[in-house]
């Protein structure tokens, strides 16, 4: 079923009063089972765009439509329960998982005997992994991912995207990606949709044709045909938004 | 090894201190061991520990129970928090001994209304702590087992109660020193057995030695319970912050 999403206007209040618009009469139909990845500098409305798709913030006029009941979502921060294990914290979230599935998964997000650790002892790298696993655990039928990369050193951030990108070419699943990151984008989405801020507005989208594991060669070439959407985040310019 | 010498230090104190003022202000070490040891003959002291003990249980049980129940439901519904508040500040500053009083006068003079007298003192300090508990629950959390779709059981079980259980522990702890202080007044007001009425009986015959031969060993009791069942038990209920990073 196709995603429709219709959303007339989202604000949020701000701490001073007044409030800021996110959205207005913005519009976005994503394909069943497509890969999608939402481009757009920090604060333009990624992540409030993924909680009303996901079911979290009903404070907005407007409709979504064609979301499913069981959703995968990994959130911009791992969100795991410190107090269970990690085996414990996929079983909770899925409770269908068996001993062979449980292992395969911990096999597939390279975090073989990992379970038995308790979150508190693992990366943040490890921790996002074990919070994307417990999001394809559930055998979603939507997958949401929030700057899945976000706070890791450039060697994890390329390390988890491979990873991520073997791991989506394997699944049929309708996924969204929210990034700020370019390339993120380009080697994971089979289409991206380029979002600017104030109140969010698609300013383009791109469907990337190539199959995934032959994109790294032509990084540059399609990076170049983006570039008639994409807008530099300008350094600090984004953090401050997200801080009002 | 600090701590023997501490003791010793502290008898060796009190026998210099019961020389200088004489028994008629302070009884010797040795003649307050000869008192509790009579009553442990006779099968008073254990008698009068023990209902003692049962009823600082069976209050405090009640008072964590009811309390914790009430200030969870106030940390997650603010409404009900406006208008209950003030019920509970109110509760917080009644005197001890209104309440105790209050709760005779209303009730009588029977083991209900002296356990109801003990539990509503202790009330409403496991309200505030666990209050705060549920004010202090994660969203982040909340959110990830909705969009998980974790049943109402299993949100309660391994979301809610980890987060709640160090609030807990904190009003048991503090909790239990404030139930044994008041069950000794609710006892000497109102009961015609337990340590708080064998201290009343010591009290009106000046006898040092007996008061003080029911005073101690029940504070080592309480000592033992609060080193060896309730330190234990606050430890295991945040165990998994000292695990790890």
């Amino acid at each position: 079923m196709e995603l429709e999403i219709d959303i007339a206007r989202k604000a949020f209040r701000l701490a001073g009063g007044g409030e800021r618009l996110v959205f207005d009469h913005f519009a976005l139909r994503i394909p069943e089972g497509a890969t999608v990845a939402l481009l757009g500098p920090s604060g333009c409305g990624k992540s409030s765009l993924l909680r009303i798709i996901a079911g979290l913030d009903r404070d907005f006029s407007g409709a979504v439509h064609g979301a499913p009941q069981r959703i995968g979502v990994a959130f911009q921060e791992p969100r795991l329960l410190p107090w269970r294990s990690v085996a414990d914290n996929l079983r909770l979230a899925a409770p269908h998982l068996d001993n062979s599935a449980l292992n395969a998964l911990l096999m597939a997000f390279e975090l073989e005997g990992r379970g038995a650790d308790y979150p508190g002892q693992l990366s943040l790298g490890l921790a996002r992994r074990v919070a994307l696993a417990r999001a394809f655990a559930v055998e979603p039928e939507l997958l949401l991912l929030d700057e899945p990369f976000a706070s890791l050193d450039r060697a994890l951030h390329l390390r988890l995207r491979a990873l991520l990108t073997q791991r989506i070419g394997a699944t049929t699943t309708t996924t969204l990606i929210a990034t700020h990151d370019l390339d993120d984008a380009l080697l994971l989405a089979d289409e991206i949709i380029f979002l600017e801020p104030g109140p969010a507005r698609i300013r383009g989208r791109l469907p990337i044709v190539t199959p995934r594991g032959q994109r790294d060669e032509i990084l540059t070439k399609i990076r170049a045909s983006a570039m008639i959407y994409y807008v530099m985040d300008a350094p600090g310019n984004g953090n401050q938004e997200d801080a009002s | 090894m600090t701590r023997l010498v501490s003791i010793v230090l502290f008898l060796a104190l009190w026998q210099i201190g019961a020389r200088l003022l004489g028994p008629h202000y302070l009884p010797e070490p040795v003649a307050v061991a000869g008192a509790m040891i009579a009553e442990a003959r006779s099968g008073e002291l254990a008698f009068n520990l023990g209902m003692t003990l049962a009823r600082v249980l069976a209050s405090f049980s009640l008072a964590m129970v009811l309390g914790s129940a009430l200030g969870v439901a106030l940390g997650r519904l603010p409404r009900l928090d406006r208008l209950v508040d003030p019920w509970v500040v109110i509760l917080l500053n009644i005197p001890a001994l209104v309440v105790i009083m209050f709760a005779y006068i209303w009730g009588g003079l029977n083991e209900v209304s002296a356990l109801a007298a003990i539990a509503l003192n202790k009330l409403p300090n496991a309200v505030v702590t666990l209050r705060e508990g549920a004010r202090a629950l994660d969203p982040a959390l909340d959110e990830m087992a909705q969009v998980f779709a974790f049943s109402r059981a299993r949100r309660w079980r391994h979301v809610v109660a980890p987060q709640l259980a160090p609030f807990f522990a904190a009003a048991a702890r503090s909790g239990l020193a404030l139930v044994w202080k008041i069950a000794l007044v609710v006892e000497l007001l109102g009961r015609p057995n337990g340590v708080g009425f064998k201290m009343n009986e010591a009290f009106q015959l000046f006898d040092l030695k007996l008061l003080l031969a029911y005073a101690l060993p029940f504070v080592a009791l309480m000592m033992l319970v609060e080193s060896f069942v309730l330190r234990p038990a606050e430890q295991a209920a945040s165990w998994w912050r000292r695990n790890g990073a």
